[in-house]
């Protein structure tokens, strides 16, 4: 409904002969959704924000010229200056350059994480809802069985049971964090997608085009997965910023992303015990952190939104 | 049709009712000047199309206008002489459910779904007479009775999704009549059901009114359901009440072009396919309405008057007015 | 509704010991030597080895070793640490902590979170409104350990109003601080959820017929709408329960609180297995329990809801 004083008269006046004008021709939904998209406050401020954190992550130079593994014991938890904005930490390192580089860890481990989950989750509940029967039970007994054990308790066992190194290559650190997360993330995206493809496999145009003899996997393709995405997306929006704390969090218990690899999360765990003398280790990597997972929950609140064809 | 006695105040009068709902986009004026008259042990059907403002109408006599948007800006509603309008909220909210009532739409929806539909009837004694809940629930009881629901003592405790949709709006019209109300407006109560289903309640609805002697109010798109059970018919269009009459003059001698247009629009057995008529074109938006008469741009009769001047009701017979610069022509056919 | 339960309960069995399987093959098939670092500095003496291999079934193929502790779960013998400490006994007093911990927590969701979302439902545009709404957007996107630290500095250190840790036994009073931090999350959750279903219940055409009735204003917002809009709530809160269980590692670990989520991160950085496969199994249980008791909670509140 694109006028909201037709929307509000057919709200006191139910016929429906307003209606069927509005939403007659059908566009298709992405490209509503970001004629709507782009109007909303919301997302603007979160895009904006994202492409800055995205940008720290690929080009962090961009953002400070100094090194953040140069250190100097001297400077141990000096506090904020203006040699150094942030001051520095307990060996001497410059908080801010390592907020900076932080960035692309934290960010990295959300993004691999959330793209797996959705592939991984949303793949086998498309197999679930579409041929239901003995494929469903077998897989959904299976999430249900992952689903069942604690989110943060699985991700510390599955990272105890394959330990890194200080000499472990740091894209393998990261990868058993994205390891951990996916083994205990999937489900929710099967769940999704299987009530999801459950509701578009039983609707007109799905009945037609099985009618007019497509095969199984063209109506998957062309048919059922495109129109039962849009949960996916807004979840896996959200969830992406939930991932990121999730890893800062494996990281704050000294068990996911470990020194030499820069985190959010293992900064703040290393800030804590001197919470007292030198609160300022702890901020800004906080900051960065709640902000980076704010603009991300954000997004995916307006993605949500716009997807939405009840809200419209 | 009851003839009223002199002096005594009709049960309803509307006069020059005015409902804006201020939006982001404008200011749309739904009821642009309503006016009509209702005794007790009358029918008057409201007919209009979707967004014509009969609903709005009752909405406003009811005074459960969405507020915001919508506001009451004007005008003057007067149950048994005193006017709603001008009344506490108090006041008004002790006639609810008393003395005037409404049945709506779609009684799924209208229904609280987490409550029996006997306690729901029953909150009625309980809120306006202080009943216990043990008597309240025996009122409940009856008025289920009175809408003839089969095995109503079995069914009070139920809730409103077990019952059929026709079983349905029956609990929603006891919930009405419960207290025995003055005036009960029904908002398209038929629109939502099967043809055969409409039909008895429409007749249930007519035998409750003959026996309280109530004033009913039927909002409705249906000329069917005008024609089975109204005396009256006023006739809406773009928030004004374009044509008001007697049943019969209205089928008989329409003196409005929209009303015209009305009845060529039903379909009937010597109409051969393909001569069904539609009204041409969509009615004007509310927000910006025309200078003249609202109904010009799809009228076939417009002539230079009427895109200038808006109409103002003519009288057309005794109790008859139609909202056209050439009315006695429309209704002699002349045009 | 009996048979569904039932019938829940049966399909529970195979998750269980899904679940329980997969835990106990993690912890047990791990492929670094349990021993490492058992014994101080020295590799453990052959004899203690030989003794605790014998005790924990390692020497026997995975799922045998399985079968024979889901044995002795059954029986109540939770097994024993490696220090010769009674599963049982640790879990036991960690238990109540926990316990105490989760319904802290959940009061702060009952008591702020719904009176927030309901002063917000109800005065949506206004200044509580945008209050509760960006109040609660920077509770979703603070990580628990970063609230949990800085309310611990501030509050408890800098201006001592509550105490930074939780002494043995855990007094209730001591548990507003991390009851607060544990629930933060879910009562912005909870605020939001009660805001956005009171205003989709006041929408409702059910509304309008109340108002039609002449119910005054109190009673069709305090009775008809929020016995609908507290529905979902009240289920998001149930399930929250068990998940809070589970989730209290962080914060029992920064307010030093003998919980059991203290006890199994413990037990994981030891790969104490007995310790670690009981307290996961325990959480699974308790999480699959409330689940079932949710769902039967659901079909009472919404007479829409049938068991088939």
């Amino acid at each position: 409904m694109s006028n909201p004083i037709s929307a509000s008269l057919e709200a006191t006046d139910q016929q429906g002969a307003l209606g069927t004008e509005g939403t007659g021709k059908p566009r298709s939904l992405g490209r509503d959704a970001w004629e709507d998209l782009r109007r909303r406050p919301l997302f603007l401020v979160s895009a904006v924000l994202i492409t800055i954190f995205m940008l720290m992550a690929i080009v962090p130079q961009l953002f400070t010229r100094k090194d953040p593994r140069e250190c100097d014991l001297l400077r141990s938890r000096q506090p904020p200056s203006s040699e150094a904005w942030f001051g520095y930490d307990s060996l001497g390192c410059d908080v801010y350059a390592n907020t900076i580089y932080g960035a692309r860890s934290s960010i990295a481990v959300g993004l691999i994480t959330t793209v797996l989950v959705a592939l991984i989750g949303s793949s086998l509940g498309t197999m679930a809802g579409f041929f239901g029967g003995r494929t469903d039970s077998i897989l959904s007994r299976t999430a249900d069985i992952f689903f069942g054990i604690p989110f943060l308790l699985g991700a510390l066992l599955v990272l105890i049971t394959f330990p890194s190194e200080p000499d472990t290559p740091a894209w393998q650190t990261i990868m058993k964090v994205v390891v951990a997360l996916t083994v205990l993330g999937w489900p929710t995206f099967l769940r999704l997608m299987r009530s999801s493809v459950i509701q578009v496999r039983s609707s007109d145009f799905v009945m037609a085009a099985r009618s007019l003899g497509a095969p199984p996997r063209r109506l998957i393709r062309k048919h059922v997965v495109p129109n039962s995405l849009s949960p996916v997306i807004a979840v896996a929006t959200i969830s992406l910023g939930g991932y990121i704390v999730a890893e800062a969090a494996l990281s704050f218990l000294g068990i996911g992303l470990q020194p030499p690899v820069i985190s959010w999360g293992s900064q703040i765990s290393e800030a804590v015990p001197w919470l007292r003398v030198a609160p300022h280790m702890l901020f800004f990597p906080a900051i960065f952190l709640s902000f980076c997972v704010l603009s991300f929950m954000m997004l995916g609140d307006a993605v949500k939104d716009a997807l939405d064809p009840k809200l419209r | 049709m009851t003839t009223p006695v002199i002096g005594d105040p009709p049960l309803l009068e509307v006069r020059d009712l005015q409902v804006e709902f201020r939006t982001r986009e404008g200011i749309a004026r739904a009821v642009n000047g309503a006016n009509y008259t209702l005794h007790s042990g009358e029918t008057l059907a409201v007919l209009g199309e979707s967004g014509s403002g009969k609903s709005v109408t009752a909405q406003a006599i009811m005074g459960i206008l969405d507020t915001p948007p919508g506001f009451v800006t004007g005008g003057e509603v007067l149950f048994k002489g005193d006017d709603l309008l001008k009344m506490s909220d108090e006041e008004r909210r002790a006639l609810r459910g008393e003395s005037i009532a409404m049945v709506f739409q779609d009684a799924l929806s209208s229904l609280n779904p987490v409550f029996p539909v006997g306690w729901q009837i029953a909150e009625l004694f309980r809120i306006h007479r202080g009943m216990s809940r043990r008597d309240a629930m025996k009122e409940a009881l009856e008025a289920l009775e009175r809408v003839n629901i089969p095995a109503a003592k079995d069914r009070i405790g139920d809730y409103p999704h077990q019952f059929s949709g026709g079983m349905r709006q029956r609990v929603m019209i006891a919930m009405a009549i419960a207290l025995r109300p003055d005036l009960l407006i029904a908002d398209e109560p038929t629109t939502a059901l099967d043809v055969t289903v409409q039909a008895q309640i429409l007749e249930l609805m007519a035998d409750l009114q003959r026996e309280e002697n109530m004033g009913l109010i039927l909002i409705t798109h249906d000329l069917g359901v005008v024609a089975e059970v109204a005396d009256k018919v006023a006739v809406m269009y773009a928030g004004r009440i374009v044509e008001q009459a007697s049943i019969e003059e209205m089928f008989d001698s329409p003196a409005h072009p929209y009303t015209v247009g009305l009845m060529d629009s039903i379909p009937s057995l010597e109409a051969r396919a393909g001569e069904l008529k539609a009204i041409k074109g969509l009615p004007p938006s509310l927000v910006a309405l025309p200078p003249g008469c609202p109904f010009e741009p799809r009228c076939p009769l417009a002539f230079d008057l009427c895109r200038q001047v808006v109409p103002p009701p003519i009288v057309v017979g005794p109790g008859r007015e139609s909202r056209c610069h050439i009315a006695e022509e429309v209704r002699d056919g002349k045009r | 509704m009996g048979a569904y339960t039932l019938r829940r309960i049966l399909q529970m069995i195979p998750v269980v010991l899904g679940t329980t399987f997969l835990i106990y093959t993690l912890v047990w098939a791990l492929p670094t030597d349990p021993f490492a670092g058992r014994c101080g500095e020295r590799p453990c003496p052959q004899a203690y080895v030989q003794l605790m291999t014998e005790k924990f079934n390692l020497d026997d193929p995975l799922p045998w070793a399985y079968l024979q502790w889901l044995g002795g779960l059954f029986t109540g013998n939770l097994g024993e640490t490696y220090t010769g400490l009674l599963v049982w006994d640790q879990v036991a007093s960690a238990f109540p902590n926990t316990l105490k911990l989760a319904t802290v927590a959940i009061m702060f969701e009952i008591v702020v979170g719904i009176t927030a979302g309901v002063f917000a439902g109800l005065n949506r545009g206004r200044f509580i409104d945008n209050l509760v709404l960006l109040s609660t957007l920077a509770l979703i996107s603070i990580p628990v350990f970063v609230l949990g630290t800085t309310l611990q500095y501030l509050l408890g250190i800098q201006f001592p109003i509550f105490s930074p840790t939780v002494p043995p036994g855990a007094p209730w009073s001591s548990l507003i601080l991390p009851g607060f931090v544990l629930g933060a999350l879910s009562m912005a959750y909870v605020a939001r959820l009660v805001r956005s279903s009171i205003l989709e219940n006041m929408r409702s055409d059910y509304v309008r017929t109340a108002t039609a009735k002449g119910l005054a204003r109190r009673r069709v917002i305090g009775l008809h709408v929020m016995r609908n809009s507290l529905i979902p709530v009240v289920t998001f809160i149930g399930a929250d329960f068990g998940a809070l269980m589970a989730g209290a590692i962080i914060t029992e670990g920064i307010f030093n609180i003998n919980g059991v989520g203290n006890l199994v991160y413990r037990g994981i950085l030891n790969q104490e297995g007995a310790l670690v496969t009981s307290v996961v199994t325990l959480f699974v249980l308790i999480f699959l329990v409330v689940n079932l008791i949710v769902d039967l909670l659901y079909g009472f509140l919404d007479p829409r809801i049938r068991y088939e």
